[in-house]
């Protein structure tokens, strides 16, 4: 499994041609109490760039940007009842919808770990 | 992730091309303070998280830096209390002259046609009036003021003054640890009172629904006083972030998004703020229109709405009564004290009453939302 980010502070794990998707511990950190995320229907077709998913916080609404093209597979059920898993476990518990991806050469515009840390660390 | 940030400085004033830094500004970032703009100053959203600050001020007592906020003094001559009075209502749509030395009010700036220019407190402090005015309105509302007022009442902005205020149910508690002279104070009641060798213009009135106070403090004296309440037990710096949802449970209206020069008292739910004396007599800026909506009714309303489910309603969302638009929501957000979204919206009168069924078009979907009497939260001042 790979790990990639983007400048809008998504992650997507990849593994096989499946992608999970969640944001940053960063992006969680900027956006404070998670109170609701709206999450994609499965089935849906995703371009890259695309905002299939809302995260609420008490201040704002976030939208969060599809890092690749895909179809969604599968969203995280567990954030209706309990949306402060984004806060808590951002990387895990927190992930946000699955996605199989359309053409995984789109990874190859996302940053690595080392590279988004940087990133974050010049904001 | 892209955010729509609710505090984006109001559109309702002409603000300064970069933000100001207020006296706790270092204060903030010590105690790790997330710092925005907001109404031209460079402002603290949050320290530890808006929902832990909303519950500590609902539970203990919040201590919000309001320093953006424009305190004016006006005098008469030679400190002519009822000329200054009588030339305030000219402007303001309420009583200024039965104000007691020692009360405090709310009032309102109005156009001509009856727009809301501002929401604000104004004190008589004896020999002079205090008044309170919105940060992002304080330009406008100054010329305004200057414009209208004869040239013999003396307007002042008290521009090297901070404030603070101190809420929530353990506020006075705390607050007379310090300034024990502050407990004899009842909501709406003001006074002047020395906390070690600085006067602080010391108020019972706040923005939360919760018993507390707000302090005029000069600038120099801030930190101190700042340092000292922060130390007491019942405590802890609360941001802007909370400050917005506090307000929006208590049912107060934010101006700039609930009150605009395109609403109006009536309309905005505010005629409490237009006394029976004045209503009958008129004589101020915006009285034929107010006078007009009084009696005439007005077309929308401003009300409180309880929605359905966890997806919260902002500012500008289409408000719809049977697949009509009868409104728009001005305030909108995630309920802490609730635990639910709550907004503030202007509905067609036909659709303002409590129990009222309406939906709440978020993103393409349809939430079903009901007309809620305000406070969606009780008020809790000692009177």
């Amino acid at each position: 499994m790979t790990i990639y980010f983007t400048q809008d502070h998504e992650w997507i794990a990849v593994d096989g041609g499946v992608g999970t998707v969640g944001i940053t511990d960063y992006a969680q950190g900027q956006l404070g109490d998670i109170t609701f995320v709206d999450l994609p229907d499965v089935g849906a077709t995703l371009r890259k760039g695309d905002a299939p998913c809302v995260v609420d916080s008490v201040k704002a609404a976030s939208d969060v940007y599809s890092p690749v093209s895909g179809t969604v597979a599968e969203v995280n059920a567990a954030l209706e009842e309990a949306p402060e898993l984004v806060n808590e476990q951002p990387e895990e518990g927190g992930w946000l919808f699955r996605l199989t991806l359309t053409d995984t050469a789109e990874l190859d515009g996302l940053m690595d770990r080392a590279a988004y840390d940087t990133f974050v660390g010049a904001l | 992730m892209n955010s729509t940030e609710s505090y984006a400085p109001d559109d309702a004033g002409e603000l300064p091309a970069e933000p100001l830094i207020l006296p706790l500004d270092a204060w903030h970032r010590a105690r790790g303070a997330r710092m925005v703009e907001f109404a031209g100053y460079v402002m603290p959203v949050q320290y530890e998280g808006i929902m832990a600050e909303h519950l500590w001020t609902r539970a203990h007592a919040g201590l919000f830096d309001v320093s953006h906020m424009g305190q004016l003094t006006v005098r008469g001559p030679e400190g002519d209390m009822a000329e200054a009075a009588v030339s305030l209502e000219a402007l303001l749509p309420g009583d200024i002259s039965a104000l007691k030395p020692g009360r405090q009010r709310y009032s309102l700036l109005l156009a001509e046609d009856g727009g809301i220019l501002d929401d604000l407190m104004i004190t008589n402090r004896g020999d002079h009036y205090y008044v309170v005015v919105n940060g992002a309105t304080k330009w406008d509302d100054i010329a305004h003021l200057r414009e209208f007022l004869p040239d013999s009442i003396t307007l002042n902005h008290l521009d090297e003054h901070a404030l603070l205020a101190l809420q929530g149910p353990d506020a006075a508690a705390a607050l007379t640890a310090l300034v024990p002279a502050a407990g004899r104070l009842r909501f709406m009641q003001s006074a002047v009172i020395e906390w070690d060798g600085v006067e602080l213009g010391i108020s019972r009135s706040g923005y939360t629904g919760e018993d507390g106070f707000e302090i005029s403090v000069p600038e120099t004296a801030v930190a101190a006083l700042a340092d000292a309440l922060a130390a007491l037990p019942q405590v802890k710096p609360v941001g802007l972030g909370a400050r917005d949802s506090l307000r929006l449970e208590a049912g107060l209206p934010l101006y700039g998004h609930d009150l605009t020069p395109d609403t109006d008292p009536v309309s905005a739910g505010l005629a409490f703020a237009i006394s029976k004396r004045r209503r009958e007599q008129g004589g101020f800026l915006g009285a034929a229109a107010v006078q007009q909506a009084l009696t005439g009714g007005t077309a929308t309303v401003r009300v409180g709405l309880a929605l359905e489910g966890r997806m919260a309603a902002r500012e500008g969302a289409a408000v719809l009564a049977a697949g009509e638009r009868t409104g728009t929501v001005t305030s909108g957000g995630f309920s802490p004290s609730l635990d639910r979204p709550v907004a503030m919206a202007y509905v067609g009168a036909a659709h303002a009453e409590p129990g009222s069924q309406l939906t709440i078009e978020v993103r393409g979907k349809q939430l079903a939302a009901t007309v809620t009497p305000m406070p969606f939260i009780p008020h809790r001042y000692f009177r």
